[in-house]
């Protein structure tokens, strides 16, 4: 088990969704316990992984390597690393959680708790897979369980939704199919990643398709892909209609997690297989992190849709993490080899994905929590609801505080952790996006105001206060927010090593300093 | 190989002619209500077909009947895919509602000979050969999308097609008599040489003929603007044909394409080099990227506006049509191992789509969007078995789709930098066609309500649904037995100069 702990990790939630099938659609609640399970040993598998792994080791570990198709060279390649870590345990954790989410689910369970155990494998197997085949291979078995969650569970524009999140993902997935053949075909016919990170910078050296440098064309084909995931302004408009549409505990995964592989994908190729076009690309990513801070915030202030107002959230707070991942080439010699920014940039936006995961995938949790009373979720429907149900409000309270990055709570460390980074470089794009900040936090208390404080309506004066299922699956959230916002010292110990290893990787490319 | 010796190599083909003849004999002895048992014939002779070719010495490569046809690999590999698509229509067609009040003996008659013909067409290296190939098999799917006689439809569909088919095999025929009338001779060989010793003398002779003929072979493989006839007669026909002229002769047609442009304007040897320039000056490459561009894009585009569903697997077709012809600009091994292992993944899905409609329609349903409302609910296991389909013939991974297509991808990425636009453009279009599929999808599953009764398909059904989706599935993981055998069949007879 030890040396194929990463394949169990990814395949035991198929073997569930066959035990699923096997068992009949009336007995719902054997379904659920059996998603618990399966979901419960994965997350404590991901956390004896975290146990066992050596933090001083910047690269690959629990290595897994079988052929596959021979004949083009197509290989089952698993590995772990600090990038990839923390988001297998979080992908855990929160799969676990979302299963008690789920509990209320009212129809055609059966269905539901098996996709929702293949995108538990889909989105684990992108995490873990180094070969570019299976990366891909995974990154699109995420997209069927998804569309049928949103679309047959969802609310009432589900439709719609689900076929904009999926046509959106695919474009963006062909395009990286188009530029994952390139590669293979132009380094030597592989799809190792490991082999990719090393041979490619060499090899595309200098090359020109059509006037361009193909390292940028390349660049270009898998950033789109990325950035439809994460989203990237032009391409979030996804976002808020899945986000909204979606049943709460797919929203959270959607938030938790599945943005997270966008960034994911970008530090993971983008950075270590093409590094010299990070230089290249640099200002424009702060920039579109910068229009991302902004644009989110504003059209969060506008929302009158709470659960859409989380959605615009996480476009904000991807915002922050693109300004951060920006800040890596401070490190380079152009830059005055800063490479405490470069550190404090990248390991910013790796923290800031652990902790908008966590973050998000509470204010998306309580949200249901209302959303399950009032059957609605106007954000100007409600008033004084601190009165009626204190430990709600309570929790909203801290978890509003932690999205608009209070200190003390984990938001804040990453988010300083960014601009710190980011600062030396993009000064401008910096101070610019404090202006994101006001607005962040304006809309988050501007919305708590409206719903907590003021006159109790009197239609929810009886409203039930949040329930044990529900505490359960928020509070540990809670606790890990509260923390990591206290002592974030562990998990950027975890990562510290990698983030090195990806320094060095971009900065050590004496490229000239970006194109702004 | 003269004659006599050529017999010794034929005997696929020879079992075949006594398979026709002991069917039609066959179905003169029984009644009209038991003509069915005729298709019992078919299947052994098919089988027996089939076995013949697993016989025979594969290293052989050699021409037969005096350099009128071709024996290799790479055609044992077309005719064996030809068998397989034709067993599991004769299947298919046992459970369709349409020809119950028919006399079916001529209809499986009729498939045999479509076979013979396809025989012959991916085998031809003879224009006359490859005309009389052409007629045998249009001449059959004729008479069998016009075979529901009652039906008014269907009687379009056949005339149309007719019309159609006549008027592109006399283009075809015009290029061909031109081609002969430059290098005096009829046979592959011989005219490649002539080609090369008339120094491109006459290269816009050359030119038009080979559009001409083009239109005769993209009308087979209903290639944009060869295809205006593909949708009525696929709505038209009985469904069961439509299924198989959507497989069968595109297959034979592209094995006819990639054997006529590689050996008469191509060098004719190692695939290796694209030099179909070498004789005429026209830009092969980009005229096949061309074709295939506006192929594949207006098959999905008006694809998305149907409301039946045999007509919007028809515009699929089209689209399919296009992207494999994607592969052909490179005429590289590559596009070609490309198309040929599309074929076989095309196969399942494609038959496995048409048959779920086939079978909805005999269970009291039709073939329009409205009709397949809540199925996923009614009939769970179709749904399931359909969304498979559906989602292999976008190219989603794990489904033998996506291998196709990323097969073709990749040996458009592999003839270099200057073909990726054509492989974006083929990229882009696969998400189009996402929408179009996906609303079958969604009709069944996203939209009607939970039933109470389940419908699960008869035994029969079941194991031909699980023929087709389980290939569709598996060959997506793991289709290393597919890629062998592609590449074991990729030797051509070649004469080089």
């Amino acid at each position: 088990m030890d040396t194929s702990i990463l394949s169990w990790i990814i395949w035991l939630p198929v073997v569930g969704m066959a035990v699923i099938a096997l068992v009949p659609r009336e007995k719902v609640f054997i379904l659920k316990i059996i998603t618990a399970v399966i979901t419960g040993i994965q997350f404590l598998a991901t956390l004896g992984l975290w146990s066992r792994f050596d933090v001083t080791n910047g690269g690959f570990q629990f290595m897994e390597r079988a052929e596959w198709i021979p004949s083009f060279n197509i290989t089952y390649i698993l590995g772990v690393d600090g990038l990839s870590l923390p988001m297998v345990i979080l992908t855990g954790l929160l799969f676990f959680l979302g299963t008690f989410v789920s509990w209320n689910i009212d129809r055609a369970q059966k269905g539901y708790f098996a996709l929702y155990l293949l995108l538990n494998t889909g989105v684990m197997g992108v995490f873990l897979s180094l070969d570019f085949f299976l990366f891909y291979v995974f990154w699109e078995v995420m997209l069927l369980p998804m569309y049928f969650l949103i679309g047959m569970w969802g609310g009432p524009q589900r439709e719609y939704a689900a076929i904009k999140f999926f046509l959106y993902t695919l474009f963006g997935s062909v395009l990286m199919l188009v530029a994952i053949l390139a590669l293979y075909f132009s380094c030597g016919r592989t799809f190792d990643m490991l082999l990719l990170m090393q041979t490619a910078p060499t090899v595309l050296d200098g090359v020109m398709w059509w006037g361009m440098s193909a390292v940028k064309v390349i660049w270009v084909l898998l950033f789109i892909g990325f950035a439809i995931k994460v989203p990237v302004f032009p391409f979030h408009t996804w976002l808020p209609l899945a986000h909204v549409e979606a049943p709460t505990a797919i929203s959270v995964i959607l938030a938790g997690i599945l943005l997270k592989l966008g960034v994911y994908g970008i530090l993971r190729v983008n950075y270590t297989m093409l590094p010299v076009a990070v230089w290249w690309f640099a200002g424009a990513l702060a920039l579109l992190g910068l229009i991302n801070v902004i644009w989110g915030a504003m059209c969060a202030l506008a929302q009158k849709d709470l659960k859409k107002l989380v959605a615009y959230s996480s476009v904000n707070h991807m915002g922050y993490l693109l300004i951060g991942m920006a800040a890596v080439i401070a490190a380079g010699e152009a830059n005055g080899n800063n490479l405490l920014a470069a550190q404090a940039g990248l390991g910013g936006a790796v923290f800031q994905m652990f902790n908008h995961g966590t973050i998000s995938a509470m204010l998306f949790i309580l949200v249901g929590v209302i959303y399950e009373r009032a059957h609605h979720r106007d954000i100007e429907g409600f008033g004084g609801l601190a009165t009626s149900m204190p430990i709600f409000s309570g929790i909203v309270a801290v978890a509003f505080f932690a999205g608009l990055g209070l200190p003390g709570l984990s938001g804040f460390v990453s988010e300083a952790m960014c601009f710190i980074g980011a600062f030396p470089v993009f000064k401008a794009i910096v101070i610019a996006s404090t202006l994101g900040i006001l607005l962040n936090a304006a809309y988050f208390l501007w919305a708590f105001q409206r719903m907590f404080m003021g006159e109790l309506n009197d239609k929810y004066k009886d409203l039930p206060e949040i329930n044990k299922m529900e505490l359960f699956t928020v509070v540990p959230l809670l606790v890990i927010t509260v923390f990591f916002g206290i002592y974030p010292r562990p998990f950027l110990d975890l990562i510290s090593n990698t983030m090195n290893v990806i320094i060095d990787t971009v900065a050590n490319i004496n490229g000239i300093a970006g194109v702004f | 190989m003269n004659n006599l010796q050529s017999l010794s190599l034929y005997w696929p083909e020879l079992i075949l002619t006594v398979t026709i003849l002991v069917t039609i004999i066959a179905d003169l002895f029984y009644s009209p209500k038991e003509s069915g048992r005729t298709a019992l014939w078919v299947l052994g002779g098919l089988f027996l077909t089939y076995m013949a070719i697993k016989v025979q010495d594969s290293t052989i490569v050699t021409t037969l009947f005096m350099d009128n046809l071709a024996f290799d690999p790479f055609a044992s590999f077309f005719k064996t895919l030809i068998i397989i698509v034709t067993v599991l229509v004769i299947f298919i067609s046992q459970r369709t509602s349409e020809l119950n009040d028919h006399r079916t003996g001529e209809y499986y008659a009729l498939l045999a000979i479509m076979v013979f013909g396809m025989f012959l067409m991916v085998s031809a290296i003879d224009l006359i050969m490859v005309y009389l190939a052409i007629e045998i098999v249009s001449i059959s799917s004729f008479i069998l999308s016009g075979y529901l006689r009652g039906d008014l439809r269907s009687n379009e569909a056949a005339l149309k097609y007719v019309i159609y088919g006549a008027f592109s095999s006399g283009i075809m025929l015009f290029g061909l008599s031109i081609v002969f009338g430059l290098a005096g001779s009829t046979k592959f060989f011989a005219i490649q040489e002539a080609m090369w010793n008339l120094e491109g003398s006459a290269n816009f002779a050359f030119t038009l003929a080979a559009i001409f003929i083009l239109a005769g072979f993209g009308y087979k493989i209903s290639a944009v603007p060869f295809h205006f006839w593909t949708p009525d007669v696929y709505e038209g026909a009985p469904t069961s044909i439509t299924a198989y002229l959507s497989v069968a002769p595109k297959a034979a047609g592209f094995a006819l394409i990639i054997r006529f442009f590689n050996q008469v304007f191509g060098d004719g040897g190692s695939f290796i080099d694209p030099s179909l320039t070498t004789y005429t000056e026209l830009p092969w490459p980009q005229l096949f990227a061309a074709l295939a561009v506006v192929t594949m894009t207006l098959g999905n585009l008006v694809a998305i506006q149907q409301n039946s569903l045999k007509r919007m697997l028809a515009y699929s077709s089209i689209a399919h049509a296009g992207y494999m012809l994607m592969a052909l600009p490179t005429l590289s091994s590559q596009g070609v191992y490309a198309v040929m292992i599309y074929l076989v993944m095309y196969m399942f899905m494609n038959l496995g789509a048409f048959f779920v409609v086939i079978y909805v329609k005999s269970q009291g349903g039709g073939e329009t969007f409205d009709d397949f409302r809540g199925l996923g609910w009614k009939m769970p296991i179709v749904g399931i078995v359909m969304t498979i389909f559906m989602l292999s013939l976008t190219g989603i991974p794990p489904t033998a789709g996506f291998i196709g297509k990323f097969y073709l991808f990749a040996a458009v990425i592999n003839a270099g930098p200057q073909m990726y636009w054509l492989a974006i453009i083929g990229a882009l279009n696969s998400v189009i066609s996402l929408y179009y599929y996906m609303r079958v999808v969604k009709v069944m599953f996203l939209e009607g309500e939970a039933s109470e009764t389940v419908l699960v398909p008869s035994i029969q059904v079941l194991l031909i649904f699980m023929a087709l989706a389980i290939p569709s599935v598996v060959f997506g993981v793991y289709w290393t037995p597919i890629a062998n055998w592609v590449s074991q069949s990729l030797i051509f007879f070649t004469q080089v100069i």
